[in-house]
């Protein structure tokens, strides 16, 4: 190699350095301001001449944060389960069977994607009142189904068409299998790959969702970590270092799943982004 | 096989299966298309969102949308977050890629930490924000005081607050834009570029020639999907100004959260909502039939 190109590598990577350091700032700033005490009113830039771990705990019980993280687990994972199983489902016919009608059902849920569902938020508040779910989990575990289910077949169709040999069913149906038992024994483990990626999309997602929350989960029973953030900020807009110390808690478990789980979470959400 | 087990694998063969589906189309047709289809009916009334009674009014929500400032100061917003996010979400996606797909140091940490922001809510994306541009012991302002400068209410400005929620909005979901950039920029043949530095092409002619055209299934997609999410931007912008002062910075999406719960206004809330759909269907699709057909060229 020879000198200058050596030395514009050099240049990229310090670049590359920098460009890292910025992105960092945000986050920074974040934990500073989580580790000092109320009436610390020195520099966000500087870190606590005596760091106040206190915030954390006292963060986690005002804004009642453990009942949150229940909440925010339990709709992420009947939400997810319900979209795997009712969407690989429904991908099925409309991959393998090219009739009229599903040919024309597969565009209805294509057409869907693109419709923002807050744009139908006055009706939909109307219809969650008026089917007595207001508060509930089920709430928020229907409307994300609903909202992510139309990616999920585009990606679930998609996948079944361009890598499932078709032959393999065909010999499983002249064996005399059901096209249920057809599907779940040897269609559905196939899917592996792709059910992963629509795991993590919906998981991220429905984890950080505050659009759907927001409107329907407002009982403190059973709020979200998001709509728990939001009320304690505006409880506290005088005392920010609790709510950047509840930020850091309510953050924590999708940025550790992240962390370990890097490469899975890049691949997953390109996937669900490209093919969207 | 008899003539009768046939006869039924042929039938069973060419059936849709629909009972297959039904469960996903219920659940579409009711959370989703049911209440849209509601809202165009309540866009005709002066319903309040609670009381039985409300009548049907014509297109009088219509032309008061039409002739309220704030629904231009709205739309115009709206465009801004999405469009705006969108040109700089991909001007350095595709910068970051280009870098990132060079063999140098740090390659792994930087792709690790500007992609970060993208799993993490953007509720809370806007409060991190919030800290670096609050007017009362924002980090922001400490620097320009160290630097002898007056203190700025950034968040509070509402020429500057737009731009700070694209910025947010950009920071937040760059790393999107980089990974798809990366994967379209592994894809491009080495071959291209050899027989370019044979021919004594400058590297800003290969990129504007042979990356760029290369790239353009890559683009469409990342301006498709960073239009419609600017477009439906509504988290970072309760976190940050909470669409204030006033109705400065609001987007559709906020605009309605607000007439319908602060102002009981719901018939107007559901006028809005439709032209929140026309507007990002007529966006996104508009996009999506420009970027394909220069890809054709391409």
């Amino acid at each position: 190699m020879n000198y200058t190109s050596k030395r514009k590598k050099t240049m990229l990577s310090m670049l590359a350095f920098v460009i890292t350091l910025l992105h960092l700032i945000p986050f920074y700033i974040l934990i500073t301001t989580a580790l000092k005490a109320k009436g610390d009113f020195s520099s966000k830039w500087f870190f606590p001449t005596e760091i106040n771990w206190a915030n954390f705990s006292e963060a986690w019980e005002q804004a009642n944060l453990g009942n949150a993280l229940l909440n925010t687990m339990i709709i992420t994972f009947f939400a997810a389960i319900l979209l795997i199983v009712v969407g690989s489902l429904a991908s099925y016919p409309l991959a393998r069977r090219q009739t009229k009608l599903n040919k024309f059902m597969y565009m209805f849920f294509i057409a869907i994607m693109v419709v923002p569902p807050l744009a139908a938020l006055v009706p939909l508040y109307q219809l969650v009142v008026s089917i007595g779910l207001m508060n509930t989990h089920e709430v928020a575990i229907f409307n994300n189904v609903a909202a992510y289910l139309p990616l999920t077949i585009f990606l679930y169709a998609g996948f079944i068409r361009s890598t499932i040999p078709k032959s393999l069913e065909e010999a499983a149906r002249i064996d005399g299998a059901s096209t249920m038992s057809i599907f779940f024994r040897i269609v559905f483990p196939l899917l592996k790959p792709v059910t992963a990626s629509i795991l993590i999309i919906a998981c991220v997602f429905i984890w950080n969702d505050y659009q759907f929350a927001i409107f329907f989960l407002q009982d403190k029973s059973v709020q979200t970590m998001t709509v728990a953030l939001s009320g304690f900020f505006g409880e506290n807009t005088n005392n920010l270092n609790l709510v950047a110390s509840a930020a850091i808690i309510a953050m924590l478990p999708m940025v550790i799943l992240f962390l370990f789980l890097q490469k899975y979470f890049i691949k997953g959400l390109a996937s669900g982004s490209v093919k969207g | 096989m008899s003539l009768s087990t046939r006869k039924t694998a042929k039938i069973e063969k060419n059936s849709s299966l629909w009972w297959m589906y039904l469960p996903a189309f219920l659940f579409v047709a009711f959370f989703i298309v049911y209440p849209f289809l509601n809202g165009i009916r309540i866009s005709f009334t002066n319903w309040n969102g609670f009381s039985q009674m409300y009548e049907f009014i014509g297109l009088q929500q219509y032309t008061r949308m039409l002739t309220d400032p704030d629904t231009w100061t709205i739309v115009r917003n709206t465009l801004l977050y999405g469009i705006g996010s969108t040109v700089f979400q991909n001007v350095l996606g595709l910068a970051y890629a280009l870098l990132l797909n060079q063999s140098i140091k740090f390659k792994a940490v930087t792709r690790t930490i500007v992609y970060l922001p993208v799993i993490i809510s953007p509720l809370i994306m806007g409060y991190i924000w919030y800290f670096f541009f609050a007017y009362q012991g924002g980090a922001l302002n400490d620097v320009l005081m160290a630097l002898g400068m007056d203190q700025i209410n950034a968040l509070g400005n509402s020429d500057l607050n737009i731009w700070i929620i694209v910025f947010v909005n950009t920071f937040q979901f760059v790393g999107i834009a980089m990974i798809i950039y990366l994967a379209g920029l592994q894809s491009v043949s080495k071959d291209f570029y050899e027989a370019a530095d044979i021919d004594g092409a400058s590297s800003f002619q290969q990129f504007k020639n042979i990356t760029l055209p290369l790239l353009m299934p890559s683009i469409t997609i990342n301006m498709v999907i960073n239009i419609i999410g600017g477009l439906k931007l509504f988290d970072v912008i309760i976190s940050l100004t909470g669409g204030g002062p006033g109705n400065a910075s609001q987007s559709m999406s906020t605009f309605m959260y607000d007439l319908y719960f602060s102002r009981q206004d719901a018939g107007y809330a559901a006028t809005q909502g439709v032209l929140m759909m026309v507007i990002i269907l007529i966006l996104s699709l508009s996009a999506l039939v420009y970027f394909r057909r220069k890809e054709v060229e391409a």
